[in-house]
């Protein structure tokens, strides 16, 4: 009986492998040990550090955006954004985790008391408006306005098939309606809106992933009814026509951009970032809010939001420049009552 | 009595033929799956594969967007996860069957890891962050214990935060269980007359394991690591949860960078509603495959290169 199974080389490279890995160790110990902390002075072009974002995804497309374009500026900063959602986000923002969270929504007391718990302090910065438009056929003469109930209707499961099972004074024509894709955050903003947390979409209804398909089937057909972002309504005025809604005040409102800004609008909502204020201190984080705040009105708009008015946006900017600490929605941990407009004047 | 034993006959060849016909059948669905999921990929993603494609950064234009990142940052994390889960694996396999006497303890530590590696991985993805990203809050994440030069290769800080260390050893965990019981049925299959022959030459326990016992399991060691880094490079949800990012501008360039892996980034692409970001999100599946084959060739190189027969 012979016994071949080991041979000298496969020993021997064992061996090699254990002292090598020991060396690499000994010596990344060492360095961990003796290497000195240094501060690098920041100048604007080779500035280095990173930017830890992350929260909303509708807010995400405007911060990758910048981003981005930052990204081009100072090669050398890593900027990385996360999408775990406004609450996920405010979670790690509030442990300290995150330099900036995107939100969708103001903070709520609560988070706010998790801040305070983890010795958090943040800078509150609007950045945003997010609008849907509701669009229908020029040729449809019929729906003047509509509710928010109506529309639930209409996107509900098991809804009606027929306009005048909406109102009774609409004519006996089978609807077509129009959704964009569940993958969207402005499907997303819908459901929530219009819908309801526990509500269903109907499945039969056409969906597209493509804002232009929704135009050209809106605008193809008389009896069709869609949705999607106020800015692309804009840019598609003179083939759709935008059906005003049914505000708080009973009357209806027009999607435009001074609806959304007063807020008579009800199918608009304010868009935030959040600074952790140590976080602000660094030349890096200062360099990128800057850039964001200078950037915003040209990406904003190119990624299909509504750009804040001018007063708002002033008074973000003010808010970045002075530090000021805290939120505008929250007060002696209550929640603020109010418009988005009324309470940032 | 004539016409009995020809249709016991034809009934035991007709179960023969049932069978086959069944066996064929469930292997020609596997492959005909597998073939239209790789075709389809292939037909929209290779247009999107280029150079630039995997040498620039995200971009939210679809033609101008790459995957250097999670590219990166796939082999950074990966790589932490077999130096990690690879010895650590085998030497638990080795002390499960090569010392530990039956016990009540040996059978409790098997029956863990074998429940272990049924356990759904976005739960070791929770254990992660609160055990590697948070240090269950010894110290608060913005203002971390530092060693070193943030610029160095080997700057720590603790906690870790989301960084390449935390992905890496994440993995690790996840990864872990199939290693180790890869690694038992390994030594299981050595021969027991080896171990006799060596201990009857006077080697001690440890010579056993280290000339004997490991190099014939070595060949079969590799196949579960190969198994082990398949699962881990394709890992995208308890990355999520411990808070990797999408978006990254950068390569990681030491162990506390943060990072994206390719999972998260197609994840990312896939969910995009423009048909544009599905194209690059089906080029880099192209490119996580290859990087899967090229894992997994150098390990069967690797094995191939031990591989000696048993003689006898």
């Amino acid at each position: 009986m012979k016994l071949n199974i080991t041979s000298l080389v496969e020993i021997r490279s064992l061996r090699t492998l254990a002292k090598c890995s020991a060396f690499v160790v000994f010596v990344s110990m060492a360095s961990i040990l003796f290497a000195a902390n240094q501060d690098v002075p920041p100048t604007q072009a080779t500035m280095k550090g990173s930017i830890r974002i992350d929260g909303s995804s509708t807010v995400y497309p405007i911060t990758e955006a910048v981003a981005e374009e930052f990204s081009k500026v100072a090669p050398k900063v890593n900027v990385t954004v996360g999408i775990s959602g406004t609450g996920g986000g405010f979670k790690r923002f509030c442990a300290g985790e995150t330099a900036i969270s995107d939100a969708s929504r103001p903070i709520t007391p609560s988070e706010v008391a998790l801040a305070a718990t983890n010795k958090i302090e943040f800078i509150e910065i609007p950045i945003a408006y997010d609008a849907l438009a509701i669009v229908a056929n020029p040729k449809n003469d019929w729906a003047k306005s509509i509710t928010i109930a109506q529309l639930k209707q209409i996107y509900s499961a098991g809804g009606p098939k027929k306009w005048k099972d909406i109102d009774p004074t609409w004519p006996d024509r089978t609807m077509k309606i129009y959704s964009p894709g569940t993958d969207s955050g402005t499907f997303d903003y819908f459901k929530e809106a219009v819908i309801g947390k526990e509500g269903k979409v109907r499945s039969d209804i056409s969906v597209s992933e493509d804002d232009n398909v929704l135009v050209l089937g809106v605008s193809g057909d008389q009896d069709a009814i869609g949705f999607f972002g106020l800015a692309y309504f804009e840019e598609n005025k003179d083939k759709l026509r935008a059906v005003p809604v049914i505000g708080a005040a009973g009357s209806p409102v027009a999607p435009q951009a001074s609806t959304v800004n007063d807020a008579t609008y009800p199918l608009s909502r304010p868009l935030f970032i959040y600074v952790n204020s140590k976080s602000a201190s660094k030349a890096e984080v200062v360099a990128f809010i800057d850039f964001y705040l200078d950037k915003a009105d040209d990406l904003v708009s190119e990624v299909g939001y509504v750009m804040l008015p001018a007063d708002i946006l002033a008074k973000s900017n003010a808010n970045w420049k002075a530090r000021r600490l805290g939120t505008q929605f929250v007060k002696d941990d209550k929640k603020v009552d109010g418009s988005f407009s009324t309470i940032y004047k | 009595m004539k016409t009995g034993r020809p249709i016991a006959q034809s009934r035991r060849m007709l179960s023969n033929r049932l069978m086959l016909v069944a066996c064929l059948g469930a292997t020609t669905i596997a492959v005909l799956v597998l073939s239209a999921l790789l075709i389809t990929i292939a037909i929209e993603g290779t247009g999107a594969l280029s150079w630039s494609f995997l040498t620039s950064f995200a971009s939210r234009k679809p033609a101008q967007a790459g995957i250097l990142a999670p590219l990166m940052g796939s082999v950074w994390v990966c790589a932490i996860c077999a130096v990690v889960a690879i010895p650590v694996g085998i030497g638990t396999a080795i002390y499960l069957e090569e010392y530990a006497r039956r016990s009540r303890l040996k059978s409790l530590i098997q029956l863990n890891i074998s429940n272990l590696s049924g356990v759904p991985s976005i739960v070791y993805g929770i254990l992660a962050l609160v055990a590697f990203v948070r240090f269950f809050g010894i110290r608060s994440a913005d203002d971390p214990w530092t060693f070193g030069n943030a610029e160095s290769i080997f700057y720590l800080q603790i906690p870790f935060g989301p960084s390449v260390i935390a992905g890496g050893l994440t993995l690790a965990l996840v990864v872990l269980p199939i290693m180790i019981i890869a690694s038992q049925e390994a030594l299981r299959a050595v021969p027991q007359s080896l171990r006799q022959a060596a201990l009857a030459l006077g080697s001690t326990q440890w010579q056993v394991v280290w000339h004997v016992t490991l190099p014939a399991a070595l060949p079969t060691i590799m196949t579960g690591a190969i198994l082990s880094m398949s699962r881990a490079i394709g890992e995208a949800a308890p990355l999520l949860v411990i808070g990797g990012f999408l978006l990254v501008f950068q390569t990681p360039t030491n162990l506390m960078s943060d990072f994206t892996v390719l999972p998260l980034q197609i994840y990312n692409w896939a969910g995009r509603p423009q048909t544009d970001f599905h194209q690059i999100a089906a080029a880099a599946i192209i490119v996580q495959l290859i990087v899967l084959l090229a894992f997994n060739s150098i390990a069967i190189i690797i094995r191939q290169k031990l591989q000696r027969p048993l003689q006898s």
